[in-house]
């Protein structure tokens, strides 16, 4: 028996045609075939659905003992979207992982191998990873608004998706989450390593605000909006504070890092050795 | 024509020099043994071939092309670099499946390559349970994929069982008779000479020897007679008079060369002089990559004779 028993290589020629389809239809496989993509997407839509579910049920349960200027204050729109600030933490991990697993594991020099053209295959991730996040950000969103809302009908004090800010807010959500497993994404194919990727992606998103925060006050206040996590969550807010951005310039400053990110990646994969 | 074309090929790490400018060619039809001790650069080198690492300076062709300019590579190059490049989650058949997909390769050879490595049964679990044997043997599945005309392997043999050795012994054979090109790595000569056709030897990143197998095995033995006797200094005299080179051993026997054994026997005879040891000697091949690394080793070990030595017939 041969190498070349059965059929040799498929009618198509070794080196015309687009690469991009074909390096997609690859990453999406591997998208698919590990455990880890199901359990963080699972974590992440289960974060905001259940989050916004037991949010939403703790605040009608108290209701009653709330005084008149809590309740003046009470957002519905925000309160059932509030899981998006643990489901962070798995499209993080998620984006982190897509790539870095493959430093980790030595599946990246078979990568690289089949494909030379490595901004193709950071290409091609990303495409593939962002579909993915945009329907589940999107549908776990959406999930969490209907169910908050039921919730919260029950005392009267829900919102409609037809009022100011507040479609806006529920796809606002879910494009934060997709845009930030694009920054996850970038950042581990700059670092390469699990870990050290998701303590700069975390350090930016959770500490950096914090230390931000003990700077001059004029300082923060002309800094604070543009940082990532801020700028990001301009978008799901349906009553903008006047030290936030407006929603969409600030998805776009969010949107910025994510490319900044990327590009370096870009950048250092083609000329460091894997 | 030469498949692989590597000029003045080097690789710095900060001060380290892993490949010193070199220059070998690969060739269609044939075992290319790519030899030399552990450090020697091997691995770098092959990785450079792969695009995975860019040389410093140098270059190294495929095909007249440099690996990266090539679209859907795995048609015409397949390597098998570690026996773990793949992610221990993923199934073997997904694992090959993302492969091929990646250079417009369908489904069904998939198929076929894990019926030929012999892995079809074990296809659907995890890749990470996989014996290091199995796991070469997917790491040759992918290599197989694109049906590719240059094969590399780098140390393919490493920790497998005999009968995995065998066939893959086999499989590089038949490889380089269907007409490919076939480089692989090792530190093992004795290893090489059961495969190879054709040898690169490097040590410490730099050439030593591009020759074909049998001119190293020709031009590299030290072949020599050991002879023992009561009557050294006498023999000794008698030898290096009828144009024999003798010297004494530690242990008291004399290594005789330019002079064959009967000679010997004849000479000692002539001149009454008991032999107890008259036996011709064939240095292993392992004894004369060796002798031709001395000074390129990157690290020397505290004891010697743990290297696969194949004494073999001139």
């Amino acid at each position: 028996m041969t190498a070349t028993s059965g059929a040799a290589a498929p009618a198509s020629s070794g080196s015309s045609g687009p690469l991009l389809p074909d390096v997609l239809r690859s990453e999406w496989t591997k998208l698919r075939s590990v455990r880890s993509t199901y359990w963080s997407l699972l974590a992440a839509a289960a974060s905001v659905v259940g989050l916004s579910a037991l949010i939403c049920s703790l605040y009608v349960n108290r209701y009653n003992s709330l005084s008149a200027v809590d309740r003046a204050e009470f957002n519905p729109t925000s309160f059932s979207l509030s899981g998006i600030f643990l489901a962070q933490l798995a499209i993080g991990v998620l984006g982190v992982l897509v790539i870095t697993s493959e430093f980790s594991t030595g599946m990246i020099r078979s990568t690289f191998v089949a494909v030379p053209q490595r901004r193709v295959v950071l290409a091609a991730k990303a495409t593939t990873f962002t579909a993915v996040t945009v329907v589940v950000g999107l549908v776990s969103s959406f999930a969490a608004f209907s169910v908050g809302q039921a919730i919260l009908s029950g005392r009267h004090i829900e919102a409609h998706i037809g009022q100011p800010g507040v479609l806006r807010s529920i796809i606002g959500a879910g494009l934060y989450l997709a845009v930030l497993g694009l920054l996850s994404l970038g950042i581990g194919a700059i670092i390469r390593h699990s870990a050290g990727a998701m303590a700069a992606l975390f350090g930016l998103l959770f500490v950096l605000p914090g230390v931000v925060s003990v700077l001059p006050s004029s300082w923060v206040n002309t800094i604070g909006p543009y940082l990532p996590s801020s700028a990001g969550q301009a978008i799901f807010e349906t009553a903008p504070g006047i030290h936030l951005l407006s929603p969409w310039t600030g998805f776009l400053v969010f949107c910025l890092y994510a490319a900044v990110a990327l590009g370096v990646a870009a950048v250092t994969l083609v000329r460091r050795d894997a | 024509m030469a498949i692989i074309e590597a000029h003045g090929l080097t690789k710095r790490y900060g001060p380290t020099v892993a490949v010193d400018d070199l220059s070998f060619e690969v060739k269609a039809g044939q075992v290319t043994g790519f030899l030399g001790p552990n450090g020697a650069g091997k691995s770098t080198t092959l990785r450079m071939i792969l695009g995975i690492d860019n040389p410093t300076s140098g270059s190294v062709l495929i095909d007249g092309r440099p690996y990266g300019q090539h679209r859907r590579p795995l048609f015409e190059v397949g390597a098998l670099l570690d026996a773990n490049a793949f992610h221990g989650g993923r199934s073997a058949r997904n694992h090959l499946l993302c492969l091929a997909q990646s250079n417009g390769i369908g489904a069904g050879r998939v198929g076929e390559v894990l019926e030929f490595v012999g892995l079809t049964d074990v296809a659907n679990r995890r890749a990470g349970g996989l014996s290091l044997g199995m796991g070469q043997r997917l790491g040759i599945a992918a290599a197989l994929l694109g049906d590719p005309g240059l094969l590399l392997f780098d140390e393919p043999v490493n920790g497998l069982d005999p009968e995995g050795i065998v066939w893959i012994r086999t499989l590089m054979r038949s490889l380089a008779n269907e007409g490919r090109a076939v480089f692989v790595s090792s530190h093992l000569m004795g290893e090489m000479a059961l495969t190879a056709d054709h040898l690169v030897v490097i040590g410490k990143g730099r050439l030593i020897a591009a020759t074909s197998v049998d001119e190293f095995v020709h031009a590299s033995s030290h072949n020599f007679v050991r002879v023992r006797t009561s009557e050294a200094s006498r023999l000794m005299a008698l030898l290096q008079a009828h144009g024999g080179d003798p010297r004494t051993e530690p242990d008291g026997a004399m290594h005789v060369t330019g002079m064959e054994s009967a000679a010997i026997g004849d000479l000692a005879a002539a001149h009454g002089i008991a032999l107890h040891e008259l036996s011709p000697q064939t240095a292993s091949l392992e004894e004369a990559f060796m002798e031709l690394t001395k000074g390129s080793v990157e690290y020397h070990g505290g004891t010697n004779g743990a290297g696969l030595t194949l004494a073999k017939g001139a």
